[in-house]
């Protein structure tokens, strides 16, 4: 029951299918077999995982936490281990529980069946949980090892405090043969509670090499061509993506995408599959400007697909971010760029910007130490509402009545997110704002109206 | 036992039911006006909710125009995902949920128009599972997921397993998108069922099987990012079974989506944008509908537009409110104008004008465009319009007709006008019609400037940009009546500068030899002058034919603009129509909260209207509210104000009324109730945020407006 924790490295060094074969007793070979096929480049892992889990009727150890980056085949080899080996385990993702109840809900449901959960009462606590699964574990114990696989378990740490030290040792808990398989992105000294608990056995995944992501994704070859044109394929397409993607259901998604445009010469037999140079040279263009765009979502996969259908529709495709600007009435307008001044102006300035005989003050002398750095890099800073108000009738070209649009117009920009609302003491009395504009947006604004903005930054004097 | 009903030998609680439930009956809107001293109060109410019913239909007629593109290509979206489904495999594969992102512009209270028939429209011709949630309702992410079950469900789901609703449903449903699941599958396997059974459904029995469940985020910014994020991680591990479509109403740009969610999200999302008609073309075609047509027989003059368009273009580009507004404006003007009554269609407009009472041809005499038009009136005339009640009522039956008319001439010219002049450079008569329309009724439009400099750029346009506007204003003239001959005028000269073309031709080509020869000359500054001045002269002596055909076009549109484009105010009984108090409608529609803070408690007066409250302005009067007393002495200090001080002074205001003499032994002091009011005051000062305690001095507050007395 006791194995030692870095079992991962002691293996490494073994031929792995053999092992596989040798060290998992209990475990029929031939879908061990095809397990091992169905995981490529995660043998080792695999490896790890199965002696972890001993025989099936062994006691395994209480509690597994397996970390590594997204896309590194955490959940896919776990469940598939699962699912073919037929395990008793319940799949959760953490991610859904809202609260615990629905947590507990599906873990009996998943050992028991739905009439157990249903015996759950209304806000089910741990005690009823851990009682509850003792009663049904003694009616029909456990010939197998029950597994519980939580997916992004991370968000356990948000529930309640005492969830993730009982889960890490409810084998002891309900002294049933159960272990508890935590799944997530984050490394364990961001879980570890204050008080301690029991340690779980960590197991990390590591990322995949560049030569196992081409050997991953050679796999989903297209039926009517050559595996060895799709190899090359991939090989160009991580030429482009490796160096800022390697998130493997990215990339798979990228290149099922691009795929039909890479084909696109065979089919019209400009080229023969055996020149990848004049393949690569008409793909490496698009490939780039996927990255720009499809990539970034900036396009959606529909728009991109048709895009390739015809070449007229990619000149007028407009990117996500391109429609920028915002159409907002007068004095909004106004109002965002006073907030904006009061956001990146020192309040000491605000005599030299907005009063008429400000008389002349020198930026060198004038300034403390900390204020000499652009305000632009510091990001925006918080101001009373008064302040911004003093801006805005000293901006505004025309007497302004302050009518209660005017400040609903000030509440539907914080809806809006142009403005955002800080702290939360003292909301009625003097409520604090900060502008979370960029200097582009308010420089297209301003321009509108007429306003030099520019003119009124300190930082730009 | 029935006359004394609570008599008893013990203390006891007695209940009265309330014998005057009658008297509660609900009084109707009409019970109000009854009382009225003027007569037809009752009509004009009638004709205003008949008048505000077409409104309503027509603002919604033209909203569904309007809205018909960006509807239609939305379903046509969710359809294409929603059947298309099967087909793509890889997309399942990438668990992408289609997103429409329909961008709708600042303009929020519009929008909930809109989503309603989104929702009817996606509910009548693609799915019937479409939800749409407010980011005010979810606040985290089993909340919102209890909306999405409640919706499609239409069942209570408990959230809060705490919350002891156990009355509800026999076997509880779970708050969980597997539920949902669940609830699908059963469903859908259900319609299918059904479907062969029903004629109408055989014919596509393909369809229950992958109907897309459809949310609405109404609100998109407002959503907190992190409840987003979870749902969409959700529902795509869901995707497989419950092929779910979400529709983002975004306010401010598509990049909203980029700034709200993170990559690893966001890329779960399968996105298209849907850009809905701007606001200002929302409000040109109401505008048009509403108030530049001649069978809308209420009308807005020109202060009153300016309100209404500047407070749609200033503070909230909401066509809701601009319609709210001209609702308001409907309302004022019947209720405060007897002679609206004559505010209707004309055929009842002239019956009502024969059965006039006679204080409303007292009325109409004293109207001021009636006055006006009785000066220009021979003097027996005069005399017979002041004194002879039946003879009123037929020139005013005349006049009634002649508005008609006015306004049926008025708004083709405009149109015509607004299309000659919108293309001009610069605008100089304005962008959009509606300020061609405010100019027009408010002054004579030829006096302007403006226009001068328009007919001066009318003069130098070329040939065939002329017969094109001409062309334009035909097509316009075509559907009004009334203007047959001006059309044939129009069309006669249409005609006659298409047949110029030829003679132009060989004109142009005797001009330029002339013109060369003058090249070749000594270049003298006064001599360029005076041959430049000679060219010009030869110039307006010598115009070919085309130029003097052209300025014939321009006097014929001068001509027109001068008579049909005069100024309502000048139209006898133009009063009966037109709505003109604009400061009335600022007033209520813009309201200034503080002003009228400061108003009541400097002037209690204006609110309570007790005549001991009157006072000269300088002066505390001692019988006003202890509120405006202790408001008016404390404009008269600084920023900090000595709470003692104030006390002091409030004591003397007070005392002074009582009469007494101050030089007595209860001079310093002050009873403990006038203090209590004092600190009443303050306190309720404070709540209004007039002053604030501070801790810079003791005893003392800040004040937190400036200036005073």
């Amino acid at each position: 029951m006791t194995r030692a924790p870095d079992v991962t490295r002691e293996q490494r060094g073994q031929t792995k299918r053999m092992s596989v074969r040798l060290q998992c007793p209990g475990y029929p070979e031939d879908t061990l077999r095809s397990l091992a096929d169905r995981l490529p480049c995660r043998d080792t892992q695999l490896e790890t995982l199965l002696q972890l889990m001993g025989q099936p009727d062994q006691y395994s150890y209480p509690s597994i936490f397996i970390y590594g980056h997204r896309a590194t085949g955490k959940s896919h080899v776990v469940l598939s281990v699962m699912k073919d080996l037929e395990l008793p385990h319940a799949s959760v993702d953490c991610v859904e529980c809202v609260s615990s109840g629905l947590l507990f809900h599906q873990v009996l449901s998943a050992f028991f069946g739905p009439d157990a959960a249903a015996l759950l009462p209304r806000c089910p606590s741990l005690s009823d949980f851990v009682r509850l699964y003792k009663q049904m574990s003694s009616n029909s114990p456990a010939t197998q090892t029950r597994y519980i696989i939580l997916d992004r378990a991370e968000r356990l740490r948000d529930m309640d405090f005492s969830l993730l030290p009982a889960l890490l040792r409810l084998q002891e808990l309900v002294s049933d043969n159960v272990t508890v398989i935590l799944l997530s992105e984050i490394v364990w000294e961001k879980f570890r509670p204050n008080t301690g608990c029991f340690e779980p056995l960590l197991f990390h995944f590591p990322d995949y090499s560049k030569a196992e992501l081409v050997q991953i994704l050679s796999w989903d070859h297209h039926p009517s061509y050559t595996p060895e044109l799709y190899a090359s394929y991939i090989n160009i397409l991580l030429g482009v993506f490796f160096s800022v993607c390697r998130d493997l259901r990215e990339l798979r998604h990228l290149a099922v995408l691009n795929f039909s445009k890479f084909c696109e010469p065979l089919e019209k037999g400009e080229a023969k599959e055996s020149d990848i140079h004049k393949l690569w040279k008409n793909i490496e263009p698009h490939l780039q400007r996927a990255m720009q765009t499809v990539y970034l979502r900036e396009v959606s996969s529909v728009q991109w697909e048709q895009q390739q259908m015809d070449e007229e529709a990619a000149t007028t495709l407009r990117v996500l971010s391109a429609h920028a600007h915002i159409e907002l009435p007068y004095y909004s307008k106004f109002l965002l760029i006073a907030a904006y001044l009061a956001s990146f102006n020192p309040a000491r300035t605000d005599r030299r910007f907005f009063l008429k005989s400000h008389g002349k003050i020198r930026k060198t002398n004038f300034l403390k130490k900390h204020e000499k750095t652009s305000n632009h890099l510091l990001g925006p800073k918080p101001f009373p509402l008064d302040r911004m108000m003093a801006i805005f009738y000293s901006v505004v070209d025309s007497r302004v009545a302050p009518t209660a649009s005017i400040f609903s117009q000030i509440s539907s920009l914080v809806t809006l997110q142009l403005l955002s609302q800080v702290g939360h003491d003292d909301q009625l009395d003097s409520p604090k704002y900060k502008c979370s504009v960029s200097l582009d947006f308010i420089l297209a604004i301003s321009r509108t109206v007429g306003f030099d903005v520019v003119k009124y930054l300190y930082d730009f004097l | 036992m029935s006359e004394i009903p609570t008599s008893s030998v013990s203390k006891g609680c007695f209940v009265f039911k309330s014998a005057s439930k009658k008297r509660k009956r609900h009084v109707g809107v009409g019970g109000y006006l009854v009382d009225d001293s003027d007569d037809n109060a009752s009509d004009r109410f009638k004709i205003c909710q008949k008048l505000w019913e077409t409104v309503q239909m027509n603002t919604e007629v033209i909203q569904d125009q309007l809205n018909k593109k960006v509807l239609d290509s939305l379903a046509e979206f969710i359809k294409k995902h929603g059947l298309g489904r099967s087909s793509d495999n890889w997309r399942q594969r990438a668990s992408e949920i289609p997103t429409a992102a329909l961008m709708l512009g600042v303009n929020v209270p519009d929008h909930a128009m809109t989503f309603r028939s989104l929702c009817n429209l996606l509910q009548d011709s693609v799915t019937p599972f479409v939800v749409s949630v407010h980011a005010k309702e979810c606040a985290a992410v089993k909340f919102l997921i209890q909306k999405v079950l409640e919706q499609l469900m239409e069942i209570g789901v408990s959230v809060d397993e705490e919350q002891e609703d156990d009355t509800a449903l026999p076997q509880r449903t779970q708050c969980t998108i597997s539920a949902l699941c669940q609830w699908y599958k059963t469903v859908t396997k259900k319609s299918t069922k059904v479907s062969p059974q029903r004629k109408e459904n055989s014919t596509n029995s393909d369809l229950p099987q992958s109907l897309p469940v459809v949310v609405i985020f109404k609100d998109f910014e407002a959503f907190n990012p992190q409840v987003l994020q979870d749902f969409i991680l959700i529902c795509s591990r869901y995707t497989q079974e419950l092929p779910f479509i979400f529709i983002f109403g975004i306010a401010t740009s598509p990049s909203a989506i980029q700034h709200r969610l993170p990559h690893s999200v966001s890329s779960l999302l399968c996105i298209e944008v849907f850009h809905s008609l701007s606001c200002t073309q929302h409000l040109a075609s109401v505008f048009e509908k509403l108030i530049l047509n001649s069978e809308f027989p209420f009308k807005l003059s020109s202060r009153v537009i300016q309100v209404l368009v500047g407070i749609f273009l200033y503070h909230d580009f909401s066509v809701q409110n601009f319609v709210k507004g001209l609702q308001f404006s409907m309302l004022e003007h019947f209720n405060s104008q007897p002679l609206s009554v004559l505010c209707c269609q004309k055929q009842e407009a002239l019956l009502s004008a024969k059965t006039l009472s006679k204080k409303n041809v007292e009325r109409i005499r004293h109207l001021p465009s009636f006055m006006r038009y009785v000066e220009t009136q021979e003097p027996q005339e005069q005399v017979r319009l002041l004194t002879d009640d039946e003879h009123v009522k037929g020139v005013c039956h005349t006049l009634l007709k002649n508005l008609h008319k006015y306004h049926k001439n008025y708004y083709p010219i405009l149109q015509c006008l607004h299309s000659l002049t919108s293309s001009l450079p610069k605008f100089p008569l304005g962008k959009h019609i509606r300020e061609l329309h405010v100019s027009c009724i408010e002054k004579n439009l030829w006096e302007t400037e403006e226009y001068d400099s328009a007919l001066q750029l009318l003069r130098i346009l070329a040939k065939d940009e002329l017969v094109a506007a001409l062309r334009k204003c035909a097509e316009i003239l075509k559907s009004a009546k009334r203007m047959q001959n001006v059309l044939q005028q129009l069309d006669d000269f249409i005609g006659r500068l298409e047949a110029l073309q030829s003679v132009s031709s060989e004109d142009s080509s005797g001009n330029g030899i002339v013109s060369g020869k003058i090249e070749y000359q000594r270049t003298d500054l006064f001599q360029l002058q005076k041959t430049l001045l000679e060219k010009e002269s030869r110039r307006t002596r010598r115009m070919n034919p085309f130029e003097v055909l052209r300025s014939q076009v321009i006097e014929f549109i001068d001509s027109l603009v001068r008579e049909y484009l005069t100024p309502a105010e000048l139209q006898p009984l133009s009063e009966v129509c037109y709505y003109s108090s604009s400061g009335v409608l600022r007033q209520r529609l813009n309201v200034t909260p503080r002003t009228s803070i400061q108003a009541a408690l400097s002037h209690p007066f204006y609110y309570l209207q007790n005549e001991s409250l009157k006072t000269n302005s300088g002066t505390i009067s001692s019988a006003a509210p202890d509120l405006c007393i202790v408001y008016k002495l404390h404009l008269e200090c600084g920023r900090l104000i000595n709470l003692y001080d104030w006390l002091e002074a409030y004591v003397t205001v007070m005392s002074a009324a009582e009469d007494q003499d101050t030089n007595s032994e209860e001079g310093g002091k002050y009873d403990s109730l006038k203090h209590a009011r004092f600190i009443q005051a303050v306190s309720e000062m404070e709540f209004l945020g007039f002053v604030k305690s501070t801790k810079q001095k003791t005893d003392h507050v800040a004040r937190l407006t400036w200036g005073g007395c």
